[in-house]
């Protein structure tokens, strides 16, 4: 496999892994254009469906938003924005932030709703004031699928940061569009790990911050795997 | 926008729109092939399951871009590497779907089937599909709206499908195009998303009056 | 106390789930709303804590009107208990009992001295304090429950179906549990069921309601037994009515008769002849007052000893604490068709025959509905 040789030895130069193009560079651009479009976007997306989940208002909107939001093709709205706004990165902002509010809206919400109507009754028959219920209630039994949508989002966004290079911003898909315009094959594929890598580790990472996160009470069920299911969250 | 730019394209936002949607029917067509067999055999042998969820789990976060490019050595700049990675995206989403929605089905209703005398086979096809049916449909509504927005990437590979219009776009700094694939691919996922939900109601008669 | 006022209550769909209800429930008692669905016995109980809010009327609790204190300051001094139980599921039991005293601000030593005491007066062994409600049964859950409504010592609670959610054993214990608590602490009881047995059980009071929101009777257990208001309460308390009323009276209530009573020393002529003055066919067996069973007098040979031949048992013998259904069960199940009465000291005090029950029944009231002793017959062929 001489193509195999050839990304060992691209992965091996030195030359890669130094500079502002290297892989460490890189990496850590793709995961900045990552991190703020994610944070934005939960900043967005978590009042509006906690809000919403706990009032019980605008929820065909908000079960219904994850999957239209798939349909945007990011790729276009980032060459639309680019010709509106010219080069900077909003463009890259504005896609990646649109594609990771509606899974955070639609899980958040679900996540909401779901909680058993019992508990929601008894706490409010307790005395909790609305705004306890949620924060002390709500929120933390519905904090799986809160992480759920959070995770899904922030995965979507790393993959498609990908797209920042195309409009010729930095990040990991530098080496993927430039391979691709060169057909340097090695380049290009040593790209794609490099992502494929990074997704995984987010999916690893937030997998971890749940477990942390998750009070050892509201262990995953079967209602909420299939909860999950229907709204096409990330598994893992 | 520059409606003559339309007028005078119909025929190629005809032609890729077409290619738009052969892609997308290619690619659900194998996957719910592959993914249903599986799904099956998860679902009968449970300790499957996570290994088979473990690894259309992992296919599925590798971003779409680096998939078509990791195919590429081996099918190369064709419309196959373009069907190939499409169908490895709908495999996890079939796959758990089918599996959730028969995983789903309530334990005293299967053994109610069973205690009136079903066979494994019909138990399957009588009872347990159509009640995991709506969360399958389900899984067929993410994977073919996923897909649709998946086409528009591959045409930085084969220059075919609607994203072809975002690439022409972006060349000529035209925003024409773009508006009109943007439009048309969100105009198709939510056609292809409004009549499985009416395959769904058709199919599934009984879930109707609920939400 | 809590006091309704011309209470009701329209939902905005037009259907009336209260109609101009007037009732008062008093200090330390426990009112039992009974009725079939949709008579509005949740509504009601739902607006004493304003989950639900009146159209009309109004609802004092101890004193004050509750439209006029804010709701979530009036939820936390009144217990509520509900089927589904709500429980946290990301709380430990004992988080989920300090719910109340945290959202009160009582100090943590205190919070946790009084989570201890609950543990223990809800009968839940100690273990279950750092558990999480998914790992305790029902019948434990839904102690939890009770638990956490009395964790801040609320003079009112309300209990809405609290134990419909677990199987009749269960349910029967923690009823008994109830009362035995109930007996200690005192607190006025707003109970929502829609089992009459089981008002009948926990009721000093029971306030019989039917569809729409109408109040057929509210009165005791005792009264409602005796006296049916309406039809739709006779129809509602079914057709073993007059057992049911059996089960609320004492052993006590009744005299015994003294029945056909020899000792161990009298001949077999003698029992003959003591058998024959009370129109059976055997005799009690009594030794120094003390109960050694029964025998045919066929068995007893005319000349021999009473004390030869083997004294059978009474197959239930009834203390005075046993209610009168208790006694007819024994009767029944019984080859001599009574029940054999024993007093504290274990001393035998009679018979109980199905003839006193049914004139109990007529003494206690003369009304309409009253069993003769031909039903009482009858129901106890029934049993």
């Amino acid at each position: 496999m001489e193509f195999l040789a050839d990304l060992f030895e691209w992965f091996s130069d030195p030359i890669n892994w130094s500079g502002t193009e290297g892989i460490p560079a890189r990496l850590w651009e793709h995961i900045q254009y990552s991190l703020i479009a994610t944070f934005i976007g939960a900043l967005i997306a978590l009042p509006l469906a906690l809000v919403l989940g706990h009032t019980g208002r605008g929820g065909l909107l908000a079960i219904n938003l994850t999957n239209t939001g798939r349909a945007i093709p990011s790729l276009g709205i980032i060459i639309l924005v680019y010709i509106a706004a010219g080069l900077n990165l909003l463009p890259v902002y504005a896609a990646l932030v649109a594609l990771a509010i509606p899974p955070i809206v639609t899980n958040t919400y679900v996540g909401i709703r779901s909680v058993d109507r019992g508990v929601r009754e008894s706490a409010e028959g307790m005395g909790l004031t609305g705004f306890q219920v949620l924060k002390d209630v709500e929120i933390p039994v519905a904090m799986p699928l809160i992480m759920a949508g959070i995770r899904t989002s922030a995965v979507q966004v790393v993959a498609t940061a990908t797209l920042a290079a195309y409009i010729g911003f930095g990040g990991l898909g530098r080496f993927l569009i430039d391979g691709l315009a060169t057909f340097d094959l090695a380049q290009m594929t040593g790209g794609a790990v490099l992502v494929a890598v990074l997704s995984l580790a987010v999916e690893v990472a937030f997998g971890a911050l749940q477990n942390a996160l998750v009070s050892e009470g509201v262990t995953p069920r079967k209602r909420t795997a299939t909860i999950r299911a229907k709204l096409g969250s990330t598994t893992a | 926008m520059d409606w003559a730019w339309v007028g005078s394209h119909l025929d190629d936002i005809q032609h890729l729109l077409l290619q738009h949607i052969t892609f997308t029917v290619s690619a659900l067509f194998f996957g719910f092939i592959i993914a249903f067999p599986l799904a099956l055999v998860a679902a009968r042998y449970p300790r499957l399951y996570q290994p088979i969820l473990g690894i259309t789990g992992v296919l599925f976060t590798i971003p779409s871009i680096a998939l078509f490019l990791l195919l590429l050595p081996f099918t190369g700049l064709s419309e196959t590497t373009c069907i190939l990675g499409l169908t490895i995206y709908t495999l996890l989403v079939l796959v758990r779907n089918t599996v959730e929605g028969l995983r789903g089905v309530p334990d005293d209703v299967k053994e109610a089937a069973e205690a009136m005398g079903y066979r494994p086979l019909a138990l399957l096809m009588k009872v347990e599909l159509p009640i995991a049916l709506p969360v399958v449909i389900a899984g067929l509504r993410i994977a073919a709206v996923t897909t649709i927005g998946l086409v528009t990437i591959t045409a930085l590979i084969t220059f075919g499908g609607l994203g072809a219009f975002f690439i022409d776009g972006f060349r000529r700094d035209f925003a024409t195009p773009i508006i009109v694939g943007i439009v048309l691919s969100v105009a198709l996922a939510v056609a292809a998303d409004l009549s499985l939900v009416g395959v769904q109601r058709v199919l599934t008669p009984w879930a109707r009056t609920r939400r | 106390m809590i006091t309704f006022e011309s209470v009701s209550k329209r939902f905005p769909d037009g259907t009336t789930a209260v109609d101009d209800l007037s009732l008062e429930v008093p200090e330390g008692e426990v009112a039992v709303f009974v009725g079939p669905s949709g008579c509005g016995k949740t509504t009601t109980l739902r607006m004493v804590n304003r989950m639900i809010e009146p159209t009309d009327g109004t609802i004092t609790v101890d004193g004050q009107d509750a439209m006029k204190i804010d709701p979530p300051e009036l939820r936390r001094r009144i217990g509520y208990v509900i089927q589904q139980i709500g429980l946290f599921p990301h709380r430990t039991i004992a988080e989920n009992i300090a719910t109340v005293p945290q959202l009160i601000d009582w100090d943590k030593k205190r919070t946790n001295e009084r989570v201890d005491e609950l543990i223990e007066v809800v009968g839940l062994p100690d273990e279950v304090r750092d558990r999480y409600p998914h790992q305790l049964s029902g019948g434990q859950q839904q102690r939890v429950g009770v638990a956490r409504a009395l964790a801040v010592d609320p003079p009112i609670m309300l209990m809405d179906e609290p134990f419909g959610a677990v199987d009749p054993i269960v349910r029967s214990r923690l009823q008994d549990e109830f009362l035995r608590l109930q007996r200690d602490v005192k607190k006025t009881i707003v109970f929502v069921t829609h089992d009459i047995d089981e008002a009948i059980k926990m009721g000093d009071r029971i306030a019989i309601m039917s569809e729409g929101g109408h109040l057929q009777q509210y009165a005791s257990p005792e009264e409602i037994l005796a006296h049916p208001a309406t039809d739709f309460v006779a129809s509602f308390l079914g057709a073993e009515r007059g057992l049911k009323r059996l089960a609320l009276i004492p052993v006590s209530k009744v005299s015994a008769v003294e029945g056909p009573v020899v000792g161990p020393d009298d001949d077999g002529a003698r029992a003959r002849a003591v058998a024959r003055d009370n129109g059976s066919d055997w005799v009690v067996i009594v030794k120094d007052r003390k109960l050694l069973g029964w025998a045919h007098v066929a068995d007893i040979d005319g000349s021999g000893r009473v004390g030869d031949i083997e004294a059978k048992p009474f197959s239930a013998e009834i203390y005075k604490e046993d209610s009168l259904r208790a006694a007819l069960n024994a009767m029944v199940t019984s080859l001599t068709g009574v029940a054999a009465r024993i007093g504290d000291d274990s001393a035998y005090e009679g018979l109980l025959t199905q003839e006193l029950l049914a004139r109990e029944l007529q003494d206690s009231d003369p009304g309409p509905g009253t069993m003769t002793g031909a039903e009482v017959n009858e129901e106890a062929e029934r049993v």
